[in-house]
This record gives C-alpha cells, sequence and structure tokens, in this order.
C-alpha cells in the first residue's frame, strides 16, 4: 500500500482475551496506519466493544501481543500507559462524560489533565478554555459550553465526547458505536463530524458501529474544507481504500478488507452486516 | 483409609472453593488500600477534591452528626440517673457519661452515621460512574482513578471523622449535663465537670481519636471498593450501595473490638 507508512499506530498480533468460558477475543490480528479508518462491524456481544478497549489497555489481553504507536503495551504497567492514552481520543458508547462537571469542563479535562502531567499540578485554564470553545464549535455544540450533560440530549452529549476526543489534536480516535440509540439524522450529524475530524487532521480511527451505512460514509466520502460539505469520492479512487472493515464473531476476525469485498462476501454471517439495494 | 482420605481432599477442595471468592476480593481491597495510600505521596494531588470531600463528608454529616451525640448523651444520663440511685452513686454521672462517649459510643455511633450516608454515597457515586463508563473514560484519558477518586475520598474522610466525632462527644457530653443537672438534679454543675473531666486518662483520648481515624480510612475505602467494582447497570448500583454500608458496619464493630482488645491489656 503506498499510501501507508511503514509503522502502524495500532498492531495487534495474535491477541486473544477469555471471560470465563467465552473468548471475548480470539487470535486477532491487524494493523491500524496514519490516516487510515478501520469500521469493526459484528453482532452484540462478538468483541467489538472489548477489541476496542485492547488497543489502549483498558482491558488486558491474555495472549498475543498489543501495539500502539509503535510500543508494546501487553505487560505495560497502567501508570505508563496515560502518557500513550494522553494521545487517543476515545469515544464511549453513551459520551462517558463527567456528569459532575459542566460540558466545557468535559471537554477542557484532557488539556488540564496533560498541563498537570506536564508542568506538574500548574495550569493554564485560559489556553484550555480557548481550545476546549474551539473543539466545540467543530462540533456546532458552543451554546452548550456552561450546561451539564443532563441538560442536554443524548445526540449532543455524543457530540460533546467527541469534541472530548478531539480536542488534544490526537493522532488516533477511537470511537465506541458513536451512533448507537441515536435517530438517522443525528446519527448522520455524528458521522459527518467524525468524517470531518479524519480529514481536517488526517487521523486515524477505529469505528465500532452496527449500522453498516455508517462504514459506507466513511469509505465513500470525503470533507472538502472549502466547500465544507461531504462530497463522494470517485468509484476507482484510491482513497477509497483507506477506509477498511473488520467483521467479528465471538471474538474473532471472520472478515478484513475493503467496502467492495465486503460487498461480494458470499459468507453468511457477513452479509448480515451488509445493505444490499433493492 | 482410601476412602477417608479422598473425602478429606474433596472437603479440602470444597472449602478452597468456598473461601477463593472472598479472599480473592480482600486481596483486591487490599491492593487498592494499597494503592490509595501510596498516591498520598505521589504527584498529581487533587486539593481541590480532598476539599470538596471534606465539605460533603465532614461539613454535610453535621445535622445528623449533631442531634446524635446530643440524643445519646441524654439517653445515657437518663438510663444511668435510675441505675446509679440503686447505688446511692448519682454523683457518679458525669465519669460514666465520659468513659461511654469517649470510649465507644462516640466514635462507633459517628462512625456507623458517617458509614450509612457517606459509604452508601461513595459507592453508588463510583458506582454510577462505573456503569456509565466514567472511569473507563477516566483512565482513557490518561487519569488514575485511584488517585482522583479515592485518595482523595481516604484522606476527607480520614480527617474529618474524628473530628465529627468530637463534635458529638461535646454534644453529648452537654446533653447529659442538661439531664442531670439542671432537669434531675443529680450533681452540682461544677461537680459534674470537674468529675467527668478528671475520669477521662490519656488511655480513653487516645481509643476515642483512633477509632474514629481508622473507621474513616475503613469507611472511605469500602465505599469506593465497592462502587469501583460496580457491575450490571443501576441494579448493581443498588447493590454496591447496600454491600458497602453493611460490609463498613460489620468492619467498624470488628476493628472496635480488636482495638478495645488492645487498649484493654494496656
Amino acid at each position: 500500500m503506498p499510501d501507508s507508512p511503514p509503522s502502524p499506530m495500532v498492531e495487534f498480533e495474535a491477541v486473544s482475551l477469555r471471560f470465563e468460558d467465552t473468548w471475548a477475543l480470539h487470535d486477532v490480528s491487524f494493523k491500524l496506519h496514519a490516516g487510515q479508518t478501520h469500521v469493526i462491524l459484528g453482532a452484540a456481544g462478538s468483541g467489538k466493544t472489548t477489541l476496542l478497549k485492547a488497543v489502549i489497555g483498558l482491558v488486558r489481553v491474555d495472549r498475543g501481543s498489543v501495539k500502539l504507536f509503535g510500543e508494546d503495551i501487553t505487560a505495560m504497567s497502567e501508570h505508563d500507559l496515560y502518557p500513550l492514552r494522553g494521545r487517543t481520543g476515545v469515544l464511549f458508547q453513551e459520551g462517558g462524560l463527567f456528569d459532575s462537571l459542566q460540558v466545557g469542563d468535559n471537554v477542557e479535562y484532557p488539556l488540564l489533565n496533560r498541563q498537570i502531567g506536564e508542568h506538574n499540578n500548574k495550569t493554564d485554564s485560559s489556553s484550555a478554555e480557548t481550545q476546549a470553545r474551539e473543539a466545540l464549535r467543530f462540533v456546532e455544540l458552543e451554546q452548550t459550553f456552561d450546561k451539564f450533560p443532563s441538560e442536554v440530549s443524548g445526540g449532543m452529549r455524543r457530540r460533546v465526547g467527541i469534541a472530548r476526543a478531539i480536542v488534544t489534536e490526537p493522532p488516533l480516535v477511537l470511537y465506541d458505536s458513536p451512533t448507537a440509540g441515536l435517530d438517522p439524522i443525528t446519527a448522520n450529524t455524528i458521522m459527518a463530524l467524525i468524517l470531518k475530524e479524519r480529514d481536517v487532521r488526517n487521523t486515524a480511527s477505529l469505528i465500532v458501529t452496527h449500522r453498516y451505512q455508517d462504514g459506507e460514509l466513511m469509505a465513500d466520502f470525503r470533507y472538502d474544507p472549502e466547500r465544507q460539505e461531504l462530497v463522494r469520492l470517485p468509484q476507482d479512487g484510491g482513497s477509497r481504500h483507506r477506509t477498511r472493515f473488520i467483521v467479528m464473531k465471538q471474538g474473532e476476525i471472520v472478515f478484513f478488507g475493503t467496502r467492495d469485498e465486503l460487498a461480494a462476501s458470499s459468507d453468511q454471517y457477513v452479509k448480515r452486516f451488509v445493505r444490499h439495494e433493492e | 483409609m482410601l476412602a477417608s482420605s479422598h473425602e478429606g481432599e474433596a472437603g479440602g477442595s470444597y472449602l478452597l472453593r468456598f473461601l477463593k471468592a472472598p479472599l480473592a476480593s480482600f486481596q483486591d481491597f487490599l491492593f487498592l488500600a494499597g494503592r490509595a495510600f501510596g498516591n498520598i505521596l505521589r504527584s498529581p494531588h487533587y486539593y481541590d477534591d480532598v476539599f470538596l470531600q471534606m465539605d460533603l463528608i465532614g461539613v454535610g454529616s453535621l445535622p445528623i452528626v449533631v442531634p446524635t451525640g446530643a440524643l445519646s448523651g441524654a439517653i445515657i444520663a437518663l438510663q444511668m440517673s435510675r441505675a446509679l440511685s440503686t447505688y446511692g452513686a448519682n454523683s457518679e454521672v458525669g465519669p460514666i457519661v465520659a468513659l461511654t462517649l469517649v470510649r465507644e459510643l462516640g466514635p462507633v455511633l459517628t462512625a456507623l452515621l458517617v458509614a450509612g450516608r457517606n459509604a452508601s454515597g461513595i459507592a453508588s457515586e463510583l458506582g454510577s460512574m462505573q456503569v456509565t463508563e466514567q472511569i473507563d473514560a477516566m483512565r482513557a484519558l490518561g487519569t488514575d482513578p485511584v488517585q482522583k477518586l479515592v485518595t482523595p475520598r481516604l484522606l476527607a474522610t480520614a480527617t474529618m471523622l474524628p473530628c465529627l466525632t468530637v463534635i458529638a462527644d461535646a454534644i453529648g457530653w452537654i446533653a447529659a449535663y442538661l439531664i442531670a443537672v439542671p432537669l434531675l438534679h443529680l450533681v452540682s454543675s461544677g461537680y459534674y465537670w470537674s468529675s467527668s473531666w478528671r475520669a477521662l486518662v490519656p488511655n480513653d483520648l487516645a481509643q476515642g481519636l483512633i477509632k474514629p481515624l481508622l473507621f474513616g480510612i475503613i469507611i472511605s475505602l469500602v465505599g469506593c471498593y465497592y462502587g469501583l467494582r460496580t457491575t450490571g447497570g443501576t441494579q448493581g448500583v443498588g447493590r454496591a450501595t447496600t454491600q458497602a454500608v453493611v460490609s463498613a458496619s460489620i468492619w467498624i464493630f470488628f476493628v472496635t473490638f480488636l482495638i478495645d482488645k488492645i487498649f484493654v491489656n494496656l
């Protein structure tokens, strides 16, 4: 792949994790390079969220190796993991916002946290506020700065979650079911923001989703900063291959490939996640 | 012979299986306690969170600690007035109230009230954060949840509970005075204060301060432990809250017994 840099941002090698009698992950291997997007599809309980959490060591694997930004984190201590996690943005399923903090404070949190780590408890809250407002403007929610998460809608919470995930401009962002439980219009708004983030900042993304349309959008469109809208990629363009699909079943990767390969798959399980035109 | 040896092995493995879960839980609790104490000396320090928790746990508990302390003192004075009059020892009401409050009732009652209010509060708050992925989010954002959530609660409870106990003791002592002197005329005012103060020795004061310090550590760590291991949604939060209060209460009585055993022999 000529557009892929040599060192992957995320690398799984024969990773396995067992919860009592069931495999949460079984012999999982893949690589994610800078600027690439992997869309992870699969039935409920197939290990998608576990895989995402294993990327930053929130769950520890039993076998195999996990590398993040080229560093083996498989046996790394929690304390040593914090700086690597600080370079990764994460959107949790329900946003994972701290409900005791206002929206603005939630978005400022990663910035202040990084300052605390770098400058031994000294923080510059004015610059953090400026950056937090900018991130909220990116998701078109600057007006919610002084509200508490309980005062905004589910879709807004998800967008605030995106703002918090990207406020430090991380090179890698993980999205756990960003559109789950949302109406189609809000879901498309969220996906458009994710696409915009990917294309404006060239971030690598891992997206867990139940909706094939989400992956389709990531594979077929790009954000045009001049027109400030999504534009369809040409059918034969190489950029479409930046997005790969992973289909998981009972902890195993049963499919890995492009959107066209996914659409052409004859596997009955894999076909369940593809929307076929009538 | 062989059969009995097999039975013995089976019984042993059954006992091992039976003890495995509680021992593993206790081990996890000790790990959490070790990390929480270790973080006291490690940066970053979340001083704002410590002061916030001191306010919530210390000042917030005053409305229940003050009336309970007052009623405890009044009840002891009333009950003792009857018992002491049998032996013609009414004048000893002051020392009895002082010793009972400072050694046992003050620390234990205050700790049980704070356990009911704060161990449950801590467990439900941290449990809710756990089931809504806020703890994972914290870890993902590069913050140690033990440093940010557990250590401030440990420091706040361990410092505020001795203060609350001293307040409860003092209020109870005054309430007992009001019953024994102006109401029942058991002793003179001067004798009540001087006799009860003379009755207290350093051993009693040490017990009265060491107990709430240890209870504060237990209440905060038990609340945090059950909160952080919450699973199973909102139902799990309810379960964690109940377990935290029950465990903290049992531990309070167990530690009281141990400390009494040590101090009685001193």
